[in-house]
C-alpha cells in the first residue's frame, strides 16, 4: 500500500522537510502521495509534484485548512488514511501538532522523530535526548510516523507527479488563528542551512549577538541558540536548538559562550564538523567538538569574522 | 473551573542515563526521579490560574508504578489540590496515557487540562496531543502564554517561525512550552501540608482502557560516540583547519 506524506507549506510551495519525509517514505514504499491541503495552495501542490518518487499529489482546497490548525487537518488526513498503509510528517512544528492528533484519532500509537526506516513496521528513534537509540516495531494497521528531517536525504527535484483535486471536510469550528509573531530574517533557515553559528548564555547579552551574526553574515550562516539564551531573553524562542527546540546537522557548527548541556548537544552532535569557542576549557561542548579554541569570546568572535572576509 | 494537570515520573534531567547491558532499556533502578520538567511548568500554570481565581481546583493526574505518588506529592506540594494516580507496573505509553486521561477527565469534568509537551524520557510529544483527539477537545501546544476570557482561550504558541496566535474553544487540552512560566519550588510547610492532601488511586481495568503497548521495543542502544576533536591556539589555525582540513568554508 501507498504511503501518505502530509505535507506543511506556504501556498507557493511546500517546506523543504518535505523532500526529507519524502526520502523517508520511498524507504517505506515505491508509492508515495503527498497531501497538500490549504487555500490557494495549486502552487505548493506542484511544488509537491516536482518531488522525486512522489507518485501522486492530492491537493485539497479548503478555506479550514488556510492555516494549519490540527482540529482541522487531523480529521481529513484521517478520512483519507485506510486508502494507506503509513501516515508520515516531517517531525517540525506542524508535524508534532498534527500527527498525534491523526493517530490517536486513527487508534494506533505514533512513531515520533524516526531517525531510520530499518523495514515497513520498524524504526530507529532517539530517545533521552538522543543518549539512547530505541529500535521500535508497530503492530497496528496504520503507521503514523514522524521523521527528524536532518536524518534523511532530501530528494531532488524533476519529477512530475499527477495532482488530483480532492474534496475538503470543512472546519470544525473548535479553535481559530489569530496572527502570528514570525521572526523576520534574511538568513538561511535553521534546520537547512549548511552552516550554523550559535550564542549561548555567555554572550551576556541580545545585543552581544550582534557579533554572532556578523559572523554569520559573512559565512551566509544561520543563527541559532542555546535553551540559556533563549529563556535569558537574548533571542527569540525560533532560534533554540536542542532537544526540545530544533535539530540541526549542518556541515559546519560554531558553538559560541555554549557550555554545552546533554540537552544542547541533542539538538547538534550529527553536525559534520563543530567548532566550540568558550572560556572554559572544561566546558563539556569540547567533547564533541572537532575543534576547540579556549578564550575570550568577544576577542575570538571578531576576529573569526575578519579571517573568514579573507578568503 | 476545574483544571487538571498531568504529572510524569522521569529520570531526573541531571542524571546521565545509562543503557542496559542486555539492550533491553534504560537503567531506572537506583537512579533519581523527578517530575518531568515540562509538566512542572503545567503544575505552575495551573497554579497561577487559580491564584487569578480562573481555575477553583487543580487535579494532578499520574500514571504507572507505585511511586508516582511522589511526583504526584511534589504536584499538591507545588499547590494542586488533590491527585489521581492509575497505578499500573505495565510499560505505558502515548496512546495509552491518553486513554487512561480520558477516562479520568470524563469522570472529572475539568474545563481545562494541561500537561508537559514532552517528556524527557521517550521524547515522544503526544500525550496531549492524542488526549485532544480521543476528547474532541481544541488542542494548544507549545504554550508560551495563555489567557482565559469567556468560555475561550487565547494561547500563543512557540513554533518553527517564532510565535503563532490562536483562540481556541473550551474545554481545551493545553501543551506546555519552556517559556510559559517558570515553576516554584515547594516550601516546607507546603511540602508538609501535602502529605494530608487525598491521593486516589485506580486501575487501567477500572477504567476500562486496555493499555497494551502499541510499539514493540526491539532494542536500545548507545548512541555513536562523537570523539573529542583538537584544541587548536589561535583563529589563524582555527580557520586554516576549516578550510584545509574539514574543508567547510
Amino acid at each position: 500500500m501507498a504511503v501518505l506524506v502530509v505535507a506543511a507549506h506556504d501556498n507557493k510551495s511546500v517546506r523543504a522537510n518535505v523532500a526529507n519525509a519524502v526520502a523517508a517514505a520511498t524507504k517505506i514504499d515505491a508509492d508515495v502521495h503527498v497531501l497538500v491541503a490549504g487555500k490557494d495552495c495549486a502552487e505548493a501542490a506542484k511544488s509537491a509534484a516536482a518531488l522525486q518518487g512522489v507518485t501522486k499529489v492530492l491537493q485539497v482546497e479548503d478555506a479550514a485548512y488556510a492555516n494549519w490548525l490540527a482540529e482541522d487537518i487531523a480529521p481529513l488526513v484521517v478520512k483519507l488514511a485506510p486508502n494507506y498503509s503509513h501516515v508520515v510528517m516531517a517531525a517540525d512544528s506542524v508535524g508534532k501538532n498534527v500527527a498525534p492528533r491523526v493517530a490517536a484519532l486513527l487508534d494506533v500509537g505514533q512513531v515520533s522523530e524516526a531517525i531510520q526506516v530499518v523495514s515497513p513496521d520498524t524504526f530507529v528513534r532517539p530517545i533521552y535526548a538522543g543518549n539512547a537509540m530505541a529500535t521500535v516495531q508497530s503492530s497496528d494497521k496504520i503507521k503514523v510516523v514522524t521523521i527528524r528531517p536532518t536524518n534523511f536525504k532530501a530528494v531532488g527535484t524533476g519529477g512530475s507527479a499527477p495532482i488530483e483535486q480532492i474534496g475538503g471536510e470543512g472546519g470544525k469550528g473548535l479553535s481559530s488563528y489569530v496572527g502570528a509573531e514570525l521572526s523576520k530574517s534574511e538568513r538561511p533557515e535553521l534546520t537547512s542551512a549548511k552552516i550554523v553559528v550559535s550564542g549561548g548564555r555567555g554572550m551576556g547579552s541580545g545585543d552581544n549577538f550582534k557579533i554572532i551574526e556578523a559572523l554569520a553574515d559573512k559565512l551566509g550562516a544561520g543563527v541559532g541558540a542555546s535553551r540559556a539564551a533563549v529563556d535569558a531573553g537574548y533571542v527569540p524562542n525560533d532560534y533554540q536548538v536542542g532537544q526540545t527546540g530544533k535539530v540541526v546537522a549542518p556541515d559546519l557548527y560554531i558553538a559560541v559562550g555554549i557550555s554545552g548541556a546533554i540537552q544542547h548537544l541533542a539538538g547538534m552532535k550529527d553536525s559534520k564538523t563543530i567548532v566550540a569557542i568558550n572560556k572554559d576549557e572544561e566546558a563539556p561542548i569540547f567533547q564533541v567538538a572537532d575543534y576547540g579554541i579556549v578564550g575570550d569570546l568577544f576577542q575570538i568572535v571578531p576576529e573569526l569574522t575578519a579571517a573568514v572576509d579573507k578568503k | 473551573m476545574k483544571v487538571l494537570v498531568a504529572v510524569k515520573r522521569v529520570i531526573d534531567y541531571n542524571v546521565k542515563i545509562r543503557v542496559k547491558a542486555d539492550n533491553t532499556g534504560v537503567e531506572t533502578a537506583n537512579v533519581k526521579m523527578s517530575m518531568n520538567p515540562f509538566d512542572e511548568i503545567a503544575v505552575e500554570e495551573a497554579i497561577r490560574m487559580k491564584e487569578k481565581g480562573v481555575a477553583t481546583e487543580i487535579i494532578a493526574f499520574s500514571a504507572g508504578p507505585a511511586q508516582c505518588q511522589e511526583t504526584i506529592r511534589t504536584a499538591l506540594a507545588m499547590g494542586a489540590d488533590r491527585g489521581v494516580l492509575v497505578q499500573t507496573d505495565a510499560e505505558l505509553q502515548p496512546l495509552a496515557v491518553a486513554k487512561l486521561l480520558k477516562a479520568v477527565v470524563d469522570k472529572e469534568q475539568p474545563g481545562l487540562v494541561i500537561v508537559g509537551k514532552q517528556a524527557i524520557d521517550d521524547d515522544s510529544n503526544a500525550t496531549g496531543q492524542m488526549l485532544a483527539a480521543l476528547l474532541g477537545w481544541s488542542q494548544g501546544t507549545f504554550a508560551n502564554k495563555l489567557n482565559v476570557a469567556d468560555g475561550s482561550i487565547e494561547v500563543k504558541r512557540e513554533v518553527d517561525g517564532g510565535l503563532e496566535n490562536i483562540k481556541l474553544k473550551m474545554p481545551a487540552v493545553i501543551t506546555t512550552d519552556l517559556r510559559l512560566n517558570e515553576p516554584r519550588y515547594a516550601s516546607l510547610p507546603n511540602i508538609m501540608k501535602a502529605k494530608k492532601k487525598p491521593i486516589e488511586t485506580l486501575a487501567p481495568d477500572a477504567l476500562g482502557v486496555d493499555v497494551a503497548p502499541r510499539l514493540k521495543v526491539l532494542k536500545v542502544e548507545e548512541p555513536p560516540k562523537r570523539k573529542a576533536g583538537i584544541k587548536v591556539k589561535t583563529v589563524a589555525e582555527l580557520v586554516d583547519k576549516l578550510k584545509n582540513e574539514a574543508g567547510v568554508i
